[in-house]
């Protein structure tokens, strides 16, 4: 027989109690007011205590983020939210880490510590707010604006190749690659659900419209008359399917994507491609499919949901316990035998 | 046993190890420098080396130095000249005869005198100092060292190249024989270091000890030498290094103040020997964690903070302005951090591997913003565990970031430490809240205390949620607020919160000398023992001088202003173009004469004590 210890239920928490008293001061139709509505939606349910989460933001519209979560937060410096988590999760893996970061603040000037957090892989989840723009110095492009695009750094264009954020996220071995979209609020928490849930540092990039700078460009994506045949929904175990009545389908020819009608004769389901979030292989591709579009071989819809997800031991774990491994053989020490040393000789 | 054999008995010498830098020189100076020190003798050492990690053999390059000072009086620094140069090839004698005394004994391997070697070191052609009179002012033992060696460890198996790296424990052992310095702490060190391939192991004792019986069974050597103990003050001593210093504090700081030590660090000489012995001590539930970068050194030492550890960051020169940002940061959110600079040769890369005092300027001002900090300076290799203690109590007593000051010199360096007893430290009050601050029950994470000390919260704490950042706050609240008045009162507030730590910090006292002396010398970091040394003989002789050695560069010594009076000349010795004689122009509107030596060298005893007869004899 064994005793049951239950503790007195704490109130449950509701989106309310996340947000705090200071008003929010995103620009009218910002994207990012939808993802702090759907994160204050999911968090009640996470199960942890309110004042174990965290975030941790750097610079740029979306790092407002953490003045408007009624949590522990720091508001810090430009690209550097990603380090300053790693420290803090370093220190203290009992919290529940959060960054949010732009495509500014994490590709550009915080690029080495995005790439070396996923690498390290704490437990940390990572929502990086993509528009394409620079927002908050009013209009410049980014590292993930489209080549031509005009903005007020590129008044004839810019002459550079964007980020593959997926890509560059897998390359730097993330445990934990996902894409969203500000404008649908539903498959954003579904996603934000599974971020939450993922023990490693979860990579979640959110499109999200800049009216201001940048406005429509995720449309296609976003945008009923659009969406179906550009967007593609990817669910693990499941083929890959899209389109207007899902009439569509991609699947692997060696290893070039292809898409395929499925209300021609003789096209099936069974012969798609179905996803598994565990091959990194076709995790890759997957997150090529912008690319080969760029490169014009084939017209491939643009991949959103868990790309890639894989266990993969935690920093903070492993830092925890190489500690407790070299305590167990050494035994903690007496302050006084290290501050002597071995090594002493008497003067009397 | 030989019968010539003539004793000198000599309060000090100074031995300085010159070799090439695979020839094990750094390992041979602290071996013969633990040794002595475990006999018994004060000491200040000084290990200099190239930059290159292996600069071509038999350069002038790639000459490796380790200068020794040791014996019974009060040593204070590793000596202007040697009484005995050990140089193991052309090279080494080339580069290093310069501060040799006349007279002084040299001792060479002559197999580093081959025509290669020669032409290597750039004497000219068919010129070898052995062979010429060029040496004839001084004592010199010709020993060729490599076929010594190799006839000592014949028939044991080695390879060429282990022969060759056998080379030094001869020489050590001859060194022990001529000083009259037991090998036993050496044999222990050897047994210990190759424990684990004990033909290597039995090579290296071999080698030694037939150095040593070398000395003692020919007739090449005729003088031994016999420094008697120091007169240290009674107690308990070991041999440290700066940096080994500095990581005892960190850990010391942490165990007193009851916070987990957390590192952040990016490899960098010549700090980068604190990452590496702190990251031995996981043990004490140290926290060591070598980032991607140095701004990620110190964001991950900030955020660890933020969660309650001590956030410690340790760099040198470039480092420290890839910091800067960062630093305004933890200026703004008043948060405890403490950020080590071992100070090298700039701007840039300059002298990686040599000593300067050059960042005081960047450490008091290099922010943006008014973004005043605490700097702290050690005065020595032993005194880096004061300095850096202080530094920790004063960043978490006071909820700021706190610069300490070291440099090459002393972080290399080693001295005898009379270390203290647990007890002996002086407690760190690390307090965090866990209810809110106000009657009303609201918590203000910027209401201050009477030291303009906020409160500090862990998060995870129940009740208290808030947000800080980078954005000007509101008093008290922490909010957001570009209001003018609100910008002006919290750039007051946070340098009243400075200022403030000028009540926790002991009043400035004279080193040495009297109040009113004609000349008083004002230092500051590792100018402390060339000042100290010049002043020792300066006393001696009678002359009218004073010393003051500043610990804390921020905030000044309250008391400073008024000891700097009523002298006539205050001489302020720095190895850089004149920092600190800045800082007291403006604060004290004090005339002070600056000494500058910026040649990556620290100074010697006799450039202070010349410059400060200058000012005795001037009117």
């Amino acid at each position: 027989m064994s005793d049951t210890i239950t503790a007195p239920a704490a109130p449950k928490l509701t989106s309310k109690d996340f947000a705090p008293d200071q008003d929010v001061k995103w620009c009218p139709g910002c994207g990012d007011y939808s993802i702090l509505k759907q994160v204050q939606t999911i968090f009640p349910d996470l199960g942890d205590k309110k004042e174990d989460f965290v975030f941790i933001s750097g610079i740029g519209c979306s790092s407002r983020f953490t003045y408007y979560m009624d949590t522990y937060g720091m508001h810090s410096i430009h690209g550097r939210a990603t380090a300053i988590a790693s420290g803090l999760k370093a220190a203290r893996p009992d919290l529940n880490v959060w960054v949010v970061t732009g495509d500014g603040d994490a590709m550009s000037i915080g690029g080495n510590h995005f790439i070396h957090l996923l690498r390290k892989n704490f437990d940390i989840k990572v929502l990086l707010f993509n528009n394409q723009i620079y927002g908050l110095t009013k209009g410049q492009y980014s590292p993930t604006s489209e080549t031509g695009i005009v903005t007020k750094s590129t008044p004839f264009g810019s002459i550079e190749e964007p980020f593959n954020t997926a890509e560059l996220a897998l390359g730097a071995k993330a445990t934990f690659v996902s894409r969203t979209l500000d404008r649908d609020p539903k498959h954003q928490q579904a996603v934000l659900r599974r971020a939450a849930g993922h023990k490693g540092t979860a990579f979640v990039e959110i499109y999200q419209n800049c009216p201001v700078f940048n406005d429509g460009a995720f449309f296609l994506f976003t945008e009923k008359e659009s969406k179906k045949e550009e967007a593609l929904f990817v669910e693990d175990g499941k083929p890959l399917v899209f389109g207007e009545n899902a009439n569509k389908g991609i699947k692997l020819d060696g290893f070039r994507p292809v898409v395929v009608d499925l209300s021609a004769n003789g096209n099936s389901v069974n012969e798609l491609w179905i996803h598994d979030e565990k091959d990194k292989v076709k995790a890759g591709i997957l997150a090529a499919f912008s690319d080969l579009n760029h490169h014009g071989h084939v017209h491939l819809p643009r991949p959103f949901g868990v790309l890639y997800s894989i266990q993969r031991p935690t920093y903070e774990e492993q830092m925890a316990k190489q500690i407790e491994l070299v305590t167990e053989r050494k035994g903690k020490q007496p302050l006084n035998e290290i501050l002597s040393g071995d090594k002493t000789w008497e003067i009397a | 046993m030989k019968t010539i054999e003539e004793v000198i008995e000599a309060e000090s010498m100074v031995v300085r190890f010159s070799g090439d830098s695979g020839d094990g020189m750094q390992l041979t100076g602290m071996q013969f420098t633990d040794t002595a020190a475990f006999l018994g003798k004060d000491l200040a050492t000084f290990p200099e080396f190239p930059a290159e990690i292996r600069a071509p053999a038999g350069t002038l390059a790639g000459v490796s130095g380790f200068q020794v000072h040791f014996g019974s009086k009060d040593i204070y620094t590793p000596g202007d000249e040697y009484d005995v140069l050990v140089a193991m090839n052309a090279a080494a004698l080339k580069a290093d005869l310069k501060n040799l005394k006349k007279g002084g004994i040299i001792i060479t391997n002559t197999a580093g005198f081959d025509s290669r070697n020669l032409r290597l070191a750039e004497y000219p052609e068919g010129v070898n100092p052995l062979e010429d009179n060029s040496l004839d002012n001084y004592i010199v033992y010709k020993v060729n060292v490599s076929n010594l060696v190799k006839e000592a460890l014949s028939g044991m198996g080695l390879s060429n190249k282990e022969l060759e790296r056998s080379k030094n424990m001869f020489v050590l052992g001859m060194l022990y024989w001529i000083f009259d310095q037991s090998p036993e702490y050496t044999i222990s060190f050897i047994q210990e270091k190759f424990s684990k391939s004990q033909s290597i192991a039995d090579a290296n004792i071999k080698a030694l000890k037939a150095g040593w019986n070398y000395g003692d069974t020919t007739e090449i050597f005729n003088t031994r030498f016999k420094i008697s103990t120091s007169k240290l003050p009674a107690g308990t001593y070991r041999n440290i290094t700066g940096n080994n210093a500095a990581v005892i504090a960190l850990i010391a700081a942490a165990e007193k103040s009851g916070t987990p030590l957390f590192l952040g660090s990016y490899p960098i000489t010549p700090a980068s020997d604190i990452l590496h012995e702190l990251s031995r001590y996981k043990h004490m539930n140290v926290r060591t964690f070598q980032a991607e970068d140095e701004i990620a050194g110190i964001c991950s030492a900030i955020g660890a903070s933020y969660g309650g550890s001590l956030g410690v960051t340790t760099t040198s020169g470039p480092g420290m302005s890839l910091k800067a940002e960062a630093m305004g940061l933890a200026v703004m959110l008043e948060i405890p951090l403490v950020i080590i600079n071992i100070q090298r040769g700039g701007p840039s890369t300059g002298l990686p591997t040599k000593t300067e005092q050059s960042d005081l300027m960047q450490a008091l001002y290099g922010r943006h913003g008014e973004a005043p900090l605490p700097v702290v300076a050690a005065a020595s290799p032993a005194d880096c565990f004061e300095a850096v203690y202080d530094a920790c109590k004063i960043a978490i007593e006071h909820m700021t970031p706190v610069i300490v000051l070291s440099d090459g010199y002393i972080a290399n360096g080693s001295e005898p430490w009379k270390f203290p007893s647990e007890d002996q430290l002086q407690p760190i009050r690390a307090e965090f809240v866990d209810k809110p601050n106000s009657e009303e029950g609201i918590f203000f994470p910027y209401r201050r205390d009477e030291n303009y000390v906020r409160p500090r919260v862990k998060p995870g704490t129940p009740g208290l949620e808030h947000r800080i950042g980078g954005l000007e706050k509101a008093n008290e609240t922490g909010n957001i607020s570009y209001d003018p008045n609100n910008h002006e009162l919290m750039v007051k507030l946070r340098a009243a919160k400075i200022k403030a730590v000028e009540n926790f910090i002991p009043e400035q006292k004279l080193d040495s000398g009297n109040e009113n002396a004609k000349v008083l010398v004002l230092t500051w970091g590792s100018t402390y023992g060339s000042a100290k040394a010049a002043m020792m003989e300066l006393l001696e002789e009678g002359s009218d001088v004073a010393h003051v050695h500043l610990r804390f560069l921020n905030p000044l010594p309250k008391n400073l202003g008024q000891l700097l009076q009523n002298h006539k000349y205050v001489l302020i010795p720095e190895i850089n173009d004149g920092q600190l004689i800045r800082v007291i122009r403006d604060r004290f509107l004090i005339d002070a004469v600056g000494l500058s030596k910026i040649k990556g060298l620290p100074f010697t005893t006799s450039e202070i004590k010349n410059k400060v007869t200058e000012l005795l004899n001037s009117q």
